[in-house]
């Protein structure tokens, strides 16, 4: 299932769209995983899109499922990396050489969607003018409130930190400026109090 | 020591000040310069505000926004200039026929509806004859604080392109003049699409001119929060009309050459505003019920509002029909 709507949540939690075309002379889609598909969907409601569009994907634990059909779609530019980290410097790049008009499409999971879209924020696009559209895994990108390390890909609710080992509960506050969801330790009033991990969303 | 004294009265608070200069620029427009009466310092400014003046015109009261356009960093002096317009309402052939130097005046506190967009890496400003005024404003700010900016001024003739030379002396790298005597016209669709990433437009000038680069901008996906204008309307006269103003408890008569705002003024009612212009959103009424055609003209409200019949905004929007019933 790449499509899940997510439940009616705090202000805080990003709300993701489905993407359209817009009017531009270019255009750059950054996706993971399953976000190839809204891609591919969207290079079918317009067929003069992908000529003049610059695809930034990371295929993630979908390997080659998806690249041969998004080569296909005759994007202007491919490029296939095997992280977001690894994606940064061409990322940056692409928004660098870039003028007002550049349409920004973000499509995968929320840590993908989020971390791009601080990049491109960053150069001056309002967050208000991307469009993003969630597919794949819920899996979150967790910020540890104590001791601040970041826990990609997280499924579970509680979870353990990655840095520090604290057991932290998952929740819906999210940081725009770190692209992630907040963990907060869980059992700190009663240590080794710990409920059972649950799927996220399950 | 930055706080607004508390809101009595409708519109922004009030300031005493006497005509310290009129400098006629041009066959059309003069700039007039206001220093307080007590003496202090004006209240600073963010560039694009305007001040709403108060014109005493044989019993009646005008009351029309002008963009300052004096540095926001002098506070000592506020400078409008008013460009006179022999068929509008007669606020401004007032300010040219009737105000001279050291007259006492009243003029509100500025209020900022056009504000600069500090986040922008770079600012663009397309301005049309007297819609040069805020930017003039704006530049100087940027001046100060190292903006990157650049102008784009279109006028009908060097005649009467207030403040050009001045603009162009002082900043010969980015102002670009162009005028319609000399067939000179500004290349919106290849300015727009050469800008850097997070650069941010304002227009003021004409309403087909702030169209003109609404629409340009948009085709080109130049994204909505990126484009800024400001355009007054000055109330246009229409055909008398009576209203029910429930709240108050009378029934009042717009006349033709009057707004629906100034009516309510003139009977004692004191309805909020602020830029009386349709703009602000300050003087949004309720209709509580109506039979008749509403005209409404503001920026405001949107399409539905419009249609709904349940909203109008009494500085520039009118009323034909029956009955006419607000909740003011």
């Amino acid at each position: 299932m790449s499509k899940f709507q997510f439940p009616e949540s705090i202000l805080s939690r990003p709300v993701y769209g489905t993407l359209a075309p817009r009017p531009g002379k270019s255009h750059l889609m950054i996706a993971d995983a399953e976000g190839a598909e809204a891609l591919l969907e969207l290079a079918d409601r317009d067929e003069n899109l992908m000529a003049n569009s610059h695809i930034i994907y990371l295929p993630k634990d979908t390997g080659e499922t998806y690249v041969d059909r998004l080569r296909a779609a005759g994007p202007n530019q491919l490029y296939v990396g095997p992280s977001f980290a690894a994606a940064t410097q061409r990322i940056r790049h692409v928004l660098g050489q870039a003028h007002m008009g550049l349409q920004v499409y973000l499509t995968g999971t929320e840590g993908l969607i989020g971390q791009a879209m601080n990049e491109a924020t960053a150069v001056g696009i309002p967050h208000t003018a991307i469009q993003t559209e969630h597919r794949g895994s819920v899996a979150r990108r967790m910020q540890c409130v104590h001791c601040k390390g970041i826990t990609e890909d997280v499924t579970t609710d509680p979870f353990v930190c990655s840095h520090c080992g604290l057991n932290l509960f998952v929740r819906d506050h999210y940081s725009r400026r770190l692209a992630a969801f907040q963990g907060v330790c869980i059992d700190a009033e009663d240590p080794g109090n710990v409920p059972d991990p649950v799927e996220l969303y399950s | 020591m930055s706080a607004a004294p508390q809101k009595a009265k409708a519109g922004a608070e009030k300031i005493d000040v006497l005509v310290s200069a009129v400098v006629p620029l041009n066959d059309l427009v003069t700039r007039f310069e206001f220093k307080r009466t007590d003496g202090k310092d004006f209240p600073p400014f963010s560039a694009g505000a305007h001040t709403v003046v108060e014109m005493q015109d044989e019993g009646r009261t005008r009351l029309n926004p002008y963009s300052l356009m004096s540095d926001p960093a002098d506070t000592s002096t506020y400078a409008i200039s008013v460009r006179r317009d022999d068929q509008g309402r007669g606020g401004s052939l007032f300010m040219h026929q009737n105000v001279s130097q050291g007259d006492p005046m009243v003029i509100t506190y500025p209020v900022n509806l056009f504000a600069l967009d500090l986040r922008a890496r770079k600012h663009i400003f397309f301005a049309g004859g007297i819609g040069i005024t805020p930017f003039m404003a704006m530049i100087a700010q940027l001046e100060r604080s190292n903006g990157h900016w650049e102008l784009h001024y279109a006028a009908r003739s060097p005649e009467l392109a207030s403040y050009a030379t001045e603009l162009k002396a002082k900043h010969p790298s980015n102002v670009h003049v162009y005028y319609d005597s000399e067939n000179q016209a500004i290349d919106l669709g290849h300015l727009l699409e050469g800008q850097p990433l997070g650069t941010h437009a304002y227009v003021c000038g004409p309403a087909g001119m702030i169209q003109w680069v609404h629409t340009t901008a948009a085709e080109l996906g130049w994204p909505e929060d990126n484009v800024h204008s400001e355009e007054f309307l000055a109330p246009q006269p229409g055909k008398p009309f009576q209203v029910r103003l429930c709240r108050s408890d009378i029934t009042i008569d717009v006349g033709e050459n009057e707004s629906l705002l100034e009516a309510m003024e003139r009977c004692g009612v004191d309805a909020p505003f602020l830029c009386r212009g349709g703009a602000c959103g300050q003087c949004e009424t309720d209709v509580v019920e109506h039979s008749g055609t509403f005209d409404h003209r503001d920026h405001w409200l949107d399409e539905a509002e419009h249609a709904s019949g349940e909203k109008i905004m009494p500085c520039v929007s009118r009323f034909l029909g029956e009955t006419l019933v607000l909740d003011r």
